[in-house]
């Protein structure tokens, strides 16, 4: 008994400066995107079984897609438009039922716990967001690798491939976010599983994912402008198979989106733990 | 310095008043057991000593630090178990262990090991490598004791730290909690509605009853006042002509969603 410590450990970062809330906040996303990756480890399935969906897209629907020619991508084969996009749609369902397992979470008792943990409640947030981004990014390689069998030209420059990842991670934190924000609202995990459903389809359709924003109609491209899944097909894209991008105005809108969003979810998180 | 100290704490979901003029002092090193029926106001109170629900300025102190305005410091010196089990069971139990360590800021130097001994206090060595959803009820248990003590904390607070879990499990859960606040002299603040349990692990109890206190004092002075074989329970029902089990499980979950949805 006596090799247990007798005191908590010295709180240096308890000094209230900048530099040690930052790195006060980077210390508990590490360790919770930590546990993250080790709940893979342990459970494999997940990964296989979360696969299926974006190979079905890729295979059915984008190699019957590319025989008809029904679709303008401007001189790019049509799996190599698709592929981005099934990539950003696979992380997007990924991301939009983290506030599913944030409501499991506060049902579990796990929630009051880590707020009883001297852990800013943004930093939590910000760890579901970066975890949800590590999940999408385990699940993108998969996309990556059933895209280059089916003989997708994808770039091999790294600092691009480091660049989609960045923009899989910033897609998935707004998305997961935005899933936390809509939990802290609804409080019930029946009616986030409707409202999640609801969305996903919405903001998968009304995104240049699956066609060209050219061939929408008008009121749809006024979505697609609004919807943050475009960006990200966007950057990806230009990234990826190098169709032309403003790859500024896209980190860009990621980056506001899923800091406003982390804001906004962090707001609303105690209100889960009432 | 009184470890906890509550000043006539008052809580209400919406119009349903849970705490109504709650005072706790608690004395450093003891056990101090919250006793009453489900629905008491017992876990109200917890919550916000734990800093989960607010309560107005300088009415409720850790340490003689107030709870609101110093609340990250008051985290940083209690452990926590919720009511429900709460351990991740897709981890290890080292892992869970080793995620808490490091949102308390136990030193990468000396973690491993601190990791270690605590799993060990808990009589967990053994199994800290299989994933928690083997574990056993009490091995849950003393996994999340494990979490709640691998900081060290000064104040373990546990609510209805053995409901559900068998005799045996639950004498190994208070075993350790004794062995642990003897060597570093934590404080303990624990609510239950299991009477022969208070009785036998607390040091000083509260009856608590429709958001108030009722008695309060030694679990001998308390039955010595009702007479010679009084039980706990008997004192329980003599302040509150209630019974302990008045109110199922049924009840609690209905209250908290209301609650949820008011609050």
């Amino acid at each position: 008994m006596s090799v247990l410590p007798a005191a908590p450990p010295a709180a240096s970062a308890e000094r209230s400066s900048p530099t040690g809330e930052i790195a006060l906040l980077l210390r508990r996303v590490g360790a919770m995107c930590l546990v993250e990756l080790q709940k893979l480890r342990h459970d494999r399935t997940e990964l296989v079984t979360r696969t299926v969906q974006p190979a079905l897209w890729l295979v059915v629907f984008g190699t019957t897609f590319s025989r008809l020619h029904a679709i303008p991508t401007g001189g790019t084969p049509y799996l190599d438009f698709l592929a981005p996009g099934i990539l950003a749609q696979s992380a997007l369902f990924i991301a939009i039922f983290y506030g599913i397992q944030v409501i499991w979470e506060r049902d579990a008792g796990v929630l009051a716990k880590l707020l009883v943990t001297p852990t800013p409640r943004v930093a939590l947030v910000a760890s579901k967001a970066f975890a949800a981004g590590i999940r999408a990014l385990v699940q993108a390689l998969v996309v990556v690798v059933i895209a280059l069998l089916l003989g997708v030209g994808m770039t091999a420059n790294p600092l691009k491939l480091l660049g989609a990842a960045v923009v899989v991670v910033l897609g998935s934190a707004f998305f997961c976010c935005l899933s936390i924000t809509l939990a802290g609202v609804v409080l019930s995990r029946d009616r986030l599983m409707g409202i999640g459903q609801a969305i996903t389809m919405p903001l998968f359709f009304a995104s240049n994912a699956l066609y060209p924003v050219d061939v929408m109609p008008g009121w749809l491209q006024v979505i697609n402008h609004v919807n943050p899944l475009s960006y990200e097909v966007e950057a990806l894209r230009g990234l990826l198979v190098g169709t032309p991008a403003r790859l500024g105005l896209c980190f860009g809108v990621l980056v506001i989106a899923a800091a406003v969003m982390i804001t906004v979810a962090s707001a609303l998180l105690p209100r889960l733990a009432r | 310095m009184n470890p906890v100290l509550v000043k006539d704490l008052h809580y209400a979901f919406g119009d349903h008043v849970a705490v109504d003029g709650v005072d706790l002092s608690l004395e450093p090193g003891e056990v101090f057991g919250l006793l009453g029926p489900n629905g008491a106001g017992k876990t109200t109170t917890l919550r916000v000593v734990t800093t989960l629900l607010p309560a107005p300025p300088d009415t409720v102190l850790v340490e003689g630090l107030d709870v609101v305005r110093s609340r990250r410091r008051v985290r940083r010196l209690l452990g926590y178990v919720p009511q429900q089990l709460s351990a991740d069971g897709t981890l290890t139990g080292r892992e869970n262990v080793a995620l808490f360590a490091r949102l308390f800021d136990v030193p990468r130097r000396g973690r491993a090991e601190a990791v270690d001994a605590v799993l060990d206090a808990m009589g967990l060595s053994e199994s800290a490598d299989r994933t928690a959803s083997t574990y056993s009820g009490g091995m849950v248990r003393r996994l999340e004791l494990a979490q709640a003590l691998v900081s060290a904390p000064r104040v373990l607070v546990l609510d209805e730290p053995t409901v559900g879990l068998d005799p045996v499990a639950r004498s190994g859960v208070w075993d350790r909690i004794h062995e642990v606040r003897r060597a570093n002299g934590m404080t303990v603040l624990v609510t239950t509605h299991a009477m022969e349990e208070a009785e036998l692990h607390c040091d000083r109890v509260a009856l608590m009853h429709r958001g108030r206190l009722r008695a309060e004092g030694t679990p001998a002075e308390l039955t010595a006042a009702i007479g010679p074989d009084a039980t706990l329970e008997n004192v329980f029902r003599h302040h509150t002509g209630d019974t302990l089990e008045a109110g199922g499980m049924r009840d609690v979950r209905a209250a908290r969603r209301t609650a949820r949805r008011v609050g």
